[in-house]
């Protein structure tokens, strides 16, 4: 009988511990992709590090706007602690965005921000930033004159959009004889990206550079130049993956930007959970990135920020 | 009525195969760049994966049904080679038969579905699609699945058997398999039972069964024929690639589908042959390659060939017309 009893009172403590783990849904973009895989492992780790619980879903693919909303609302019916939110829009969102905020729901915002006042920060990469990195290390690389390309990965995501102009424009403004001649779409498909990759090599012969802007683009090219034997073309990428860290280590890439995505995924968290003990946040967080290269592959800082 | 010099299916494939030479030509004028060997190559090679996908729709759609399960299906027995080669470390011939194995179960789970359950071809392989979407990510944990440690995996797309025999002709092997299953689906259509049956299934399916035609065997047969070729589409694309990607695959089926159409396939069955598909798949790949070299802003690439693909259903309603 005591023994019954012990058993009940631990199994009261623990439903009372489990109402009170504080809660915290991480609404993502995308789930599929390394990247938001390595997002969602940072997330998880704060989780334990902060002994708060955490959820992370996103829809199937970057333009399911709706679909987002419709997760982003069950979410909050779940009534939790906190809410951060990766948006696909940058404004659709601030209708279920007001209610969590009547509501008193903290609402972190990261790698996307939201148009509006409610997030009280955004934990995310400055893309424009790391794109224009990615055109003074692209121009170097190239003595500072040329004809060069780009795949894209979205036309009309924000990732997509500040990428492509980060790198166009600051090529216009500090290397004015690199001259980017075209830029393509492969929607992050490898084999699209090949193919887009491959006509582009074909229709501008003296393409010097090629800039893909996230994983599948960058190694679109990279098996287009290997494919066309055009190994003097130069190629840099971003973001991270097997494939593109083997393509850096064998030359066949000659650099590329990583985010931090472990540190978006962490950041978020941390964010919510000091905005529930009531800190002042930062308006945005910067989560970082860095260019990397043969050199600087096995380095311990860059090393943990890439991913397979 | 004056006679045509040729039947009206193969007027319909010299109407197509016109088109494609046109458009070579058109952009040959355009660009210096396109008419040169190493970007035909490159063309047959980007038509290798559509091409094939294509193929296996052909014959589910002059069957009367549909599949839209082709380019999820394509990556879930991608997923699967990478599991049995990768993970698992069997042998490459044991990985090639997975995943056509893979490839022909799935498409006879589907053609059961539509011919036992009576679940009308578009819902089953929509459902397939969703499926085998979640499968691929599930079996391969959501990550890309690499060969490097089967070195041979690479050379069925990527290496050219014909150029080390002819230097003068670096044809991929995908391009070479591309041809070998035309080859196969157009004598299996022209020349066998399965074929005759097929089309009978196409333009009336209530008089193939009053002629005694075992319907739902057949049909599960028609469905698992296109799903063993979606699984050799599976080895191609995750040979280019290196690499089984869980994440790709949807949106091939469209493309697919486009090919068979504008080769002249009907939609609703009984009418449509793998040669017609093959020069639909090619004028898809001449359209995107040209219009690439030609530095077309994509969103225009995109719309004509939207524009493409109605005008070739249209010529063909107005030249049965005069039938």
């Amino acid at each position: 009988m005591k023994r019954r009893l012990l058993l009940l009172t631990a199994l009261l403590a623990a439903t009372a511990q489990a109402q009170q783990t504080i809660y915290i849904p991480l609404i993502s973009k995308g789930f599929q992709h390394q990247f938001w895989q390595a997002v969602k492992a940072g997330a998880e780790q704060a989780g334990k590090d902060y002994k708060v619980r955490v959820t992370f879903e996103g829809p199937e693919s970057e333009a399911m706007v709706d679909k987002q909303i419709d997760m982003l609302a069950a979410a909050l019916a779940k009534k939790p602690q906190a809410i951060a939110i990766a948006a696909l829009d940058s404004k659709a969102t601030i209708p279920l965005l007001r209610k969590a905020q009547a509501a008193k729901i903290p609402v972190i915002a990261f790698d996307s921000g939201v148009d509006s006042d409610i997030p009280l920060t955004t934990a995310s990469t400055d893309n424009r930033a790391a794109a224009a990195l990615a055109a003074d290390k692209l121009a170097a690389l190239i003595g500072g004159e040329g004809e060069v390309a780009v795949v894209g990965h979205d036309q009309t995501s924000r990732t997509g959009i500040e990428r492509v102009e980060g790198f166009v424009n600051r090529l216009k403004a500090a290397h004015p004889k690199v001259r980017v001649v075209t830029v393509q779409y492969g929607g992050g498909d490898h084999l699209k990206s090949t193919e887009v990759a491959k006509s582009m090599l074909q229709g501008n012969p003296k393409l010097k550079a090629l800039f893909g802007t996230n994983e599948g683009s960058a190694i679109g090219i990279v098996n287009a130049v290997r494919e066309m034997k055009r190994s003097n073309v130069t190629v840099v990428g971003f973001d991270s993956g097997k494939q593109q860290k083997d393509a850096i280590a064998s030359g066949a890439m000659a650099g590329a930007i990583t985010q931090n995505p472990v540190g978006i995924g962490y950041r978020t968290v941390e964010a919510a959970v000091k905005a529930l003990k009531g800190e002042a946040l930062p308006k945005a967080i910067d989560t970082g990135y860095y260019w990397y290269d043969k050199t600087n592959l096995r380095d311990p800082k860059i090393a943990a920020v890439l991913y397979d | 009525m004056t006679t045509l010099p040729f039947s009206p299916a193969a007027m319909q494939r010299l109407l197509a195969f016109a088109g494609l030479v046109a458009l070579v030509v058109v952009f040959s004028i355009a660009s210096d760049n396109f008419l040169q060997t190493d970007n035909l190559v490159s063309i047959l090679q980007a038509t290798a994966v559509n091409g094939v996908l294509a193929i296996a729709c052909t014959l589910v759609i002059v069957s009367g049904g549909i599949d839209l399960s082709v380019g999820c299906l394509m990556t879930f027995c991608a997923v699967v080679t990478g599991v049995v080669l990768t993970n698992w470390g069997m042998p490459l011939p044991l990985g090639i038969l997975a995943a056509i194995a893979t490839g022909a179960v799935c498409g006879g789970v589907s053609g059961w579905l539509v011919a036992q359950l009576r679940v009308p071809p578009f819902i089953a392989t929509l459902g397939m699609m969703m499926l085998l979407k979640g499968l691929a990510l599930v079996i391969s944990g959501s990550k890309p699945i690499y060969f490097l440690d089967t070195p041979g995996f690479e050379a069925i797309a990527q290496e050219s058997l014909l150029g080390a025999v002819l230097p003068a002709l670096p044809i991929p092997n995908s391009v070479l398999i591309l041809f070998a299953v035309a080859i196969f689906a157009s004598w299996l259509l022209s020349q066998t039972l399965f074929g005759r049956y097929a089309f009978a299934l196409g333009s009336n399916e209530e008089a193939a069964r009053l002629s005694g035609l075992q319907v739902k065997r057949w049909k599960v047969a028609v469905y698992a024929v296109g799903g063993a070729i979606c699984g050799i589409a599976g080895l191609l694309i995750a040979s280019r690639l290196n690499s089984a990607q869980p994440a790709l695959g949807q949106g091939y089926e469209l493309d697919a589908i486009a090919a068979v159409v504008i080769g002249g396939t009907s939609l609703v069955g009984g009418r449509g042959s793998v040669l017609g598909t093959l020069i639909g798949a090619f004028i898809m790949s001449v359209l995107a390659n040209g219009l690439r070299i030609l530095n077309v802003p994509q969103e225009w690439q995109t719309a004509l060939t939207g524009i493409i693909i109605v005008l070739a259903v249209y010529l063909d309603i107005l030249r049965r017309g005069k039938d």
